[in-house]
């Protein structure tokens, strides 16, 4: 456990370094976060009887979102791991006496830990004091306050697990690079971060919310603002952690074919 | 010709110091050090001359060439080339100069060599009488045959540098820049290179500007050497005038270093 | 342009289409990967649309039309101005050196140094919402119209290549933090997909007197739509180019200053 930590520590440190980049993140991610809110709004105004959610509600989705990006998103996938098994570099990673599983799965997180810290506070400050409906809301309570803190870390935990069942899938693909195109922009779609989960139409929406993707930040960010309250947001949580215990099993699965197949094949 | 005449040239750079406090106030105020690549250097190259131009790492070598090649602008000073100003006029300039830069390639990675040299008769603008005649001299010259139909990333090192010598001359530039044309190359690539350099000096009269760590080029090819150390001209003279009568030319390379504290 | 240089930009362009070539497989599942992945946004414009019949007055097959359009101008723009796009990779690896040592124009090299055929994929798709919406749509077309399709093009390609050629001249002073570029490039094309006065009053005049989104994107969609009959409207993007006259003097600031700090 504590080698894990040690490269969490060093990754984590290097992620804080990137200060300029991260002053220049948090501007796009205002901008970002108040053009989606703009759209929303003029959907609001135009029927706001078609709305499945409160406008607050939606708001609150939206900064949230921006807030903890680094956390969730699909298109945040470690360029450096997906290098190293193209050119075959893995080899050497796994000359070391740690379980690559294991050591990318601290990578990632702490990778997208230290992003989403340097950005957070901005985004959420300054959405505290936007207006009322178009600012991030209070939490429905503390209980919610809560569970949501729980239930952003287990969302956390799936979209680092899911991507590592990618990584792993990549050893075993000829173009690693379409592979990676199109799984992010088919997570970031069904995992509500084009639109939440709410709009989609009902019948899908019953579907998707069993999937992975629904686990990862559908259920945190709906939870915070109580649009996902009750029975519905336990069965969620329940959910996520089922997922996450489902999504590491087959990535340690696939990784462990995968050295198998290095050892035999040469890379 | 070239000529420089006193010409300086200093870069600002940002001082970074470490810590997260100083990072914050950096954001604010920065404080910038003054770095003198050149120091009021001059000199006068002939035509058909080759220059050896040595000296350490950051002496301002790369700096001298990126000036004589029109890249960059210095602070002051006068320097022509041919008679022209390098970076008044930089497509005019370039025109007439060839460059090879040994860590760089500037052929096109996954296209036989062929294909790059044509699409360089085009960037240049080169005749077709021209490119044919030179292309069959460097071919025959550099050995090039087979490799021109193999794509540059499959070629080795060695070979890989002969086909950047030939692109850099195909459009018979008057001044060829060399930047450690030898660097990495195996013995027998290093002494194919060295004796094509040779010859083209010899035949067409190129004005050869060499830099390099490798003093046997040095040795190999030119008479006349220049010494640049912290931005200024420490020695011009012939290969025998620094030699005096040390055998070995990297252990009085060496010497010099230590001499001039570089 | 000179026709010399037309002829070396065709040159350099077949050149990097035989290289990508090379590597057949993955240049066509790149393809399809760029096709698919716009469609996420296709389904986020559907989806809303199941629930919505319109936003702000415009119908669904309004907004595909508008949506397509940008997608084409973006996609365009991307494929040849490539080399603009990835200006910080030129700058890092010393690739501007070789490029000034070659006795061409600088913007010429840069266009021809890059050329993404797989944005083909992105295209197609845009092609394909373009159909669906004019099939949809309810409108007529006429000559003027259809002019006024082109000329949102030809004006949106040059805006978006514009923006690009900011983004390359900030490569000159910094390479951190240029994130926030994303922002106009980017997001001109993702929320371009709805008309920009969806967005409110303010942002319709940010996107006209800032950077003149609204004369590819709003206004000529105003005369497509049959909201007005001023034919004053079909020209605007045209105007649009302009906007590439302080790209271009910004460019050539940013060059200038390169030549005198060489880093």
């Amino acid at each position: 456990m504590k080698k894990y930590w040690a490269f969490f520590r060093l990754r984590f440190s290097m992620g804080l370094q990137y200060r300029v980049a991260a002053a220049a993140g948090i501007v796009t991610q205002f901008f970002w976060g108040g053009m989606n809110i703009l759209v929303y709004r003029a959907f609001y105004e135009t029927d706001a009887e078609a709305f499945p959610m409160s406008f607050q509600a939606t708001s609150t989705y939206i900064w949230l979102q921006q807030a903890f990006l680094a956390l969730f998103a699909a298109w945040m996938v470690e360029n450096e791991i997906f290098e190293n098994i193209m050119n075959g570099n893995v080899a050497y990673e796994m000359c070391r006496p740690v379980s690559i599983y294991n050591m990318w799965f601290s990578r990632s997180m702490a990778n997208r830990l230290a992003r989403a810290l340097l950005r957070c506070f901005p985004v959420l400050l300054f959405a505290a004091f936007l207006p009322a409906p178009f600012g991030i809301g209070k939490p429905a309570s503390m209980g919610h306050l809560g569970l949501f803190l729980v239930a952003m870390f287990l969302g956390f935990g799936v979209t680092v697990a899911f991507f590592m069942m990618i990584y792993g899938l990549t050893f075993f693909t000829i173009s690693p690079n379409g592979l990676r195109i199109l799984i992010s922009s088919v997570v970031e779609f069904l995992a509500g971060a084009i639109i939440p989960l709410p709009f989609f139409p009902d019948k899908i929406r019953t579907v998707l919310e069993l999937l992975p993707f629904a686990s990862m930040q559908n259920v945190p960010l709906r939870v915070y603002s109580g649009s996902m309250s009750g029975e519905e947001m336990i069965k969620g949580i329940l959910l996520q952690a089922v997922w996450l215990v489902v999504l590491v099993i087959i990535g340690k699965v696939l990784l462990a074919f995968a050295e198998k197949k290095i050892v035999v094949q040469g890379g | 010709m070239i000529t420089m005449e006193h010409v300086c040239k200093s870069y600002k750079v940002a001082k970074r110091n470490a810590g997260f406090g100083e990072a914050c106030k950096a954001l604010f105020h920065r404080e910038y050090e003054e770095i003198r690549a050149l120091n009021d250097v001059s000199f006068t190259i002939q035509d058909g001359e080759m220059v050896g131009y040595i000296g350490p790492n950051g002496a301002g070598k790369s700096s001298t060439i990126k000036i004589l090649s029109g890249i960059l602008t210095p602070d002051s000073g006068k320097c022509l080339v041919d008679g022209r100003v390098p970076w008044k006029n930089r497509i005019q300039h370039v025109g007439q100069i060839g460059v090879v830069f040994g860590q760089r390639t500037q052929l096109w990675w996954d296209v036989p060599v062929i294909d790059s040299f044509e699409l360089l008769k085009d960037i240049y603008s080169i005749s077709e009488s021209t490119y044919r005649t030179n292309l069959d001299e460097l071919t025959g010259l550099l050995n090039l045959g087979e490799l021109l139909r193999t794509p540059a990333r499959q070629l080795s090192l060695g070979q890989r540098m002969r086909c950047e010598i030939a692109a850099s001359l195909l459009h018979s530039p008057r001044i060829l820049f060399l930047d450690e044309p030898t660097i990495g190359l195996d013995a027998v690539s290093k002494l194919a290179v060295r004796e094509f350099i040779k010859k083209q000096n010899e035949v067409h009269g190129t004005t050869v500007i060499l830099t390099t760590h490798d003093m046997q080029d040095i040795e190999a090819l030119t008479k006349r050497i220049i010494l640049i150390g912290k931005g200024q001209i420490l020695m011009d003279g012939t290969l025998e005038d620094i030699k005096q009568g040390n055998a070995n030319i990297d252990e009085t390379i060496a010497q010099l270093y230590r001499t001039y504290d570089i | 342009m000179k026709c010399s240089n037309l002829r070396l930009y065709i040159h350099y362009v077949s050149v990097i289409v035989r290289s990508t070539m090379q590597y057949k497989t993955s240049m066509l599942l790149m393809i399809m990967g760029q096709l698919l992945v716009s469609f996420s946004a296709f389904f986020g414009i559907y989806f809303m649309f199941q629930r919505f019949d319109s936003v702000k007055g415009y119908t669904y097959s309004e907004v595909l039309l508008c949506f397509a359009i940008v997608l084409l101008q973006f996609s365009l723009a991307e494929m040849f101005g490539r080399g603009f796009d990835l200006f910080d990779g030129i700058v890092r690896r010393g690739e501007f050196d070789r490029i000034l040592v070659r006795p061409r124009n600088e913007i010429l090299q840069v266009l021809g140094s890059r050329f993404e055929i797989t944005r083909v994929g992105r295209m197609i798709q845009a092609l394909m919402i373009f159909v669906y919406g004019i099939l949809t749509s309810q409108v007529e077309w006429t000559f003027a119209r259809i002019l006024a399709v082109v000329f949102m093009l030809l004006g949106g390609c040059a805006l978006f290549s514009g923006l690009f050629m900011i983004y390359a001249t900030l490569c000159f002073f910094t390479l951190e933090g240029l994130e926030f570029m994303n922002v106009l490039t980017d997001g001109g094309r993702e929320y371009g997909k709805y008309p920009i006065d969806v967005y409110g009053k303010r942002m319709l005049q940010f996107a006209t007197v800032i950077i003149p989104y609204t004369l590819v994107q709003y206004y000529p969609l105003q005369y497509l739509l049959g909201r007005t009959e001023s034919v004053f409207y079909i020209f605007l993007p045209l105007v649009a180019i302009l906007f590439l006259i302080p790209c271009w003097l910004f460019w050539r600031f940013g060059v200038r200053r390169y030549k005198s700090s060489g880093s």
